[in-house]
């Protein structure tokens, strides 16, 4: 009741092995990419740590450096195996690891699957960790005088400047905080006290924004300061003008770009998992075959190979009691309650005769 | 009386030609490395042509890609020459084909001497071309909206962030050139009437320039207009203040950056003629060993390799003599033609004065 039994030939056996220790080979290369696409996420991300608030999202470039090293020495070990699975003598080095080895992979190749779908469901934890850093950051831009802070001003301006974005979501987060610092500002002004009453908080609040969301492709010079008022400006309409600045939010923006990322890196894991699927079936098989030609005597001749020996129901029961009964090694088995002191006989019926049997008596010669 | 001679037995033929082998395929991938370089070079200059008058400074690029796909052709022929130099049969065949790559091979090399030469040479023409290219993308930086010129605003602002510059020699020269249409100048106006009547042209100049001058590692939002009036900003210093905007002029910025990335591969390209210089003499060395093995009783025998058969002045008075003999060749051609004309021009006189000469006692 083997599930999806194959036979396999003396050659047949040889070539599964050729084919493993090829595709084993493959799968460390396949380990190396991921390895290096986790280093460059890793170094995507803290290039603009500074705009991400204190959200968990390293964890995901963590997994795949790991993921990576680990299919790089497992896929070795494998293809060392694979190779030396071809000549029976060597094979029998590497007979008592095979099954641990089998057992494994098949945990790693779970592992990767679950890499793969955090992959897609980063979106959500970098969404609210832009949400809360670009805030954060907006608001001081202009504490250029503060340590820790002065360098944010420099940071935001560069990111817009480089993603052709404004704000949070759009140019107007900025019409909302003081971006410009109170060093610069006059305060025996009469315009600047009146802005400074007009709210609640006594903040400088104006309808401008800094130069880094100037739109290069705008057929006019910047318009910067006063952008509501349309009286301000010649020839000028606010809410028809679409060129002068950057349209699209920098939550926006940076998330599209990190999507983009992650969506190729989340491809190249599951190319990588189903790699892995192929190698742990073929290691299967050629682990089963190559066991039942043991047991069977001559290296030559053919064997089945398996991917499970009794059904899946069967096996999972022989599993958990096999668990149940390693755990159950050092106990003494009171559960019947019997007293340990008192001499059961045994019950079993195999006969072998009265232990007093004299010693047989050689009367030749 | 030979050049440098060496003597090559059997077994060091063969390394030669082994070593040759592999040193005439680096010099393929030397070659690939040259072609690369030269493409690099040329799509980095083409991608700024808008701000640069003349293409001058192309002849760089375009040798570098010449000499590299010759040089691939080149070594390529010499890994053959190589293969075949120790087959007998074969080798013969290459006789007439080595003097001529012995030139290409020579050429090569003072070509690419000639780049390393060039490169610090066309620097200052770089410079007058950049400086030209500049002032024309400030002049028409407010055309927006004639066709040809649309996109030098956007050329010029996207110049100005990447390379961290402003203006050509530095950001007084957006003062001397209006770079706002009067498509958006009021005309109604009484400051911008007084701003257009203050100089002879009715230009609209202002001390002002454009948002892609502002540096972003300035501590305070960029000031952009009345630059020069201290009293129109609040706690600004015309002249101490220094990070507000880029301090460099773009012709400087984009000088340094060409002459940065022709002075990185300076090395490169130097040890490549170096490479090739050892494969022309190892080559050299390789074809009289062989020829000479050849040409003894037992092939298998040592023979003398050279760089020259003869030395240097002689073989330079040979050479000049042959050359010399074949100009001579030329020239006797058409004084014989003239000679021999003349002849022919002598007999028909001769038949016609024996026709003459017959016919009156004919009549």
């Amino acid at each position: 009741m083997a599930v999806l039994k194959v036979k396999f030939t003396k050659t047949k056996r040889d070539k599964l092995a050729q084919v493993l220790w090829i595709l084993n080979w493959i799968s460390v290369v396949t380990g190396a990419i991921l390895f290096s696409l986790g280093t460059f996420l890793k170094v995507e991300l803290n290039k603009r740590g500074e705009l991400m608030s204190e959200r968990d999202v390293q964890y995901v470039p963590n997994t795949l450096i790991a993921v990576g090293l680990i299919a790089c020495a497992i896929n070795f070990l494998g293809g060392k195996i694979c190779y030396d699975c071809v000549d029976t003598a060597k094979f029998l080095r590497w007979k008592v690891v095979l099954l641990p080895y089998t057992a494994c992979t098949f945990f790693f190749t779970f592992c990767v699957l679950v890499g793969a779908l955090m992959c897609y469901s980063m979106h959500w934890e970098l969404e609210e960790a832009l949400n809360l850093g670009l805030t954060q950051a907006m608001r001081f831009y202009k504490d250029t005088d503060t340590p820790g802070r002065c360098f944010l001003k420099r940071t935001l301006d560069i990111l817009q400047i480089e993603f052709q974005c404004c704000g949070n979501n759009g140019y107007r987060d900025w019409f909302q905080i003081q971006w410009i610092s109170n060093r610069y500002l006059d305060m025996s002004k009469k315009e600047v006290i009146d802005r400074l009453r007009s709210n609640v908080e006594g903040k400088y609040l104006m309808d401008g924004v800094p130069f880094s969301c100037c739109n290069l492709n705008s057929p006019r010079p910047c318009i910067q300061q006063q952008i509501t008022n349309n009286s301000a400006h010649y020839n000028y309409e606010h809410q028809t003008e679409e060129l002068n600045l950057w349209m699209t939010g920098c939550r926006q923006a940076l998330l599209e770009y990190y999507t983009h990322i992650m969506q190729s890196v989340g491809l190249t894991v599951l190319i990588t998992w189903l790699f892995e699927l192929s190698v742990l079936t073929g290691v299967r098989y050629l682990q089963t075959s190559l066991e039942n030609v043991l047991r069977q005597g001559d290296p030559n001749s053919d064997s089945d190979g398996w991917l499970l020996e009794t059904s899946l129901m069967e096996t999972a029961r022989t599993n958990l009691s096999i668990i149940k009964n390693l755990g159950k090694n050092n106990q003494i088995d009171a559960g019947h309650n019997r007293d340990p002191n008192v001499d059961v006989p045994s019950t079993s019926k195999a006969h072998y005769g009265p232990d007093n049997v004299p010693p047989k008596h050689n009367t030749e010669g | 009386m030979a050049l440098l001679k060496m003597k090559f037995n059997q077994q060091r033929r063969v390394r030669l030609a082994q070593g040759l082998w592999l040193l005439s395929w680096l010099a393929v991938t030397c070659g690939a490395f040259i072609f690369c370089l030269g493409v690099y070079l040329k799509t980095e200059l083409l991608r700024r042509d808008e701000v640069m008058e003349n293409t001058e400074i192309h002849v760089v690029p375009n040798i570098l890609i010449m000499v590299g796909l010759a040089s691939i052709g080149t070594n390529w022929i010499a890994s053959r020459v190589c293969q075949d130099s120790m087959d007998a049969s074969r080798f013969p065949r290459w006789k007439v084909l080595l003097l001529a790559w012995f030139v290409v091979a020579a050429l090569l090399c003072c070509l690419l001497l000639a780049v390393v030469v060039l490169s610090y040479a066309l620097q200052g023409r770089l410079e007058e071309s950049l400086k030209v290219g500049l002032r024309n993308g400030i002049r028409f930086y407010k055309d927006t909206d004639v066709p040809g010129r649309c996109f030098q605003k956007e050329t010029i602002d996207r110049l100005q962030m990447e390379f961290r510059c402003c203006g050509n020699n530095n950001f007084k020269d957006w003062f001397e050139v209006q770079w706002v249409s009067n498509r958006y100048l009021d005309f109604t106006s009484q400051e911008v009437k007084d701003r257009v009547r203050s100089n002879v042209d009715n230009r609209y100049l202002l001390d002002g320039v454009p948002f892609s001058c502002c540096n972003p590692a300035s501590p305070r939002p960029c000031l952009q207009y009345h630059l020069t009036d201290s009293r129109a900003h609040y706690n600004y210093e015309y002249q101490s203040e220094e990070l507000n905007l880029y301090g460099r002029g773009c012709r400087q910025a984009l000088t340094d950056y060409y002459m940065g990335l022709m002075n990185s591969t300076g090395p490169g390209v130097l040890s490549v003629i170096l490479i090739q210089m050892s494969v022309l003499l190892s080559m050299r060395y390789l074809q009289t060993a062989v020829e000479g093995a050849m040409a003894l009783e037992n092939p298998e025998e040592e023979s003398e390799g050279y760089l020259l058969e003869k030395g240097v002045k002689e073989t330079y008075q040979d050479v000049r003599a042959k050359v010399l003999n074949l100009v001579k060749f030329v020239q006797v051609d058409p004084a014989d033609e003239g000679a021999s004309g003349a002849a022919e021009g002598e007999k028909t006189a001769d038949a016609n004065t024996e026709k003459a000469a017959t016919s009156p006692p004919a009549s």
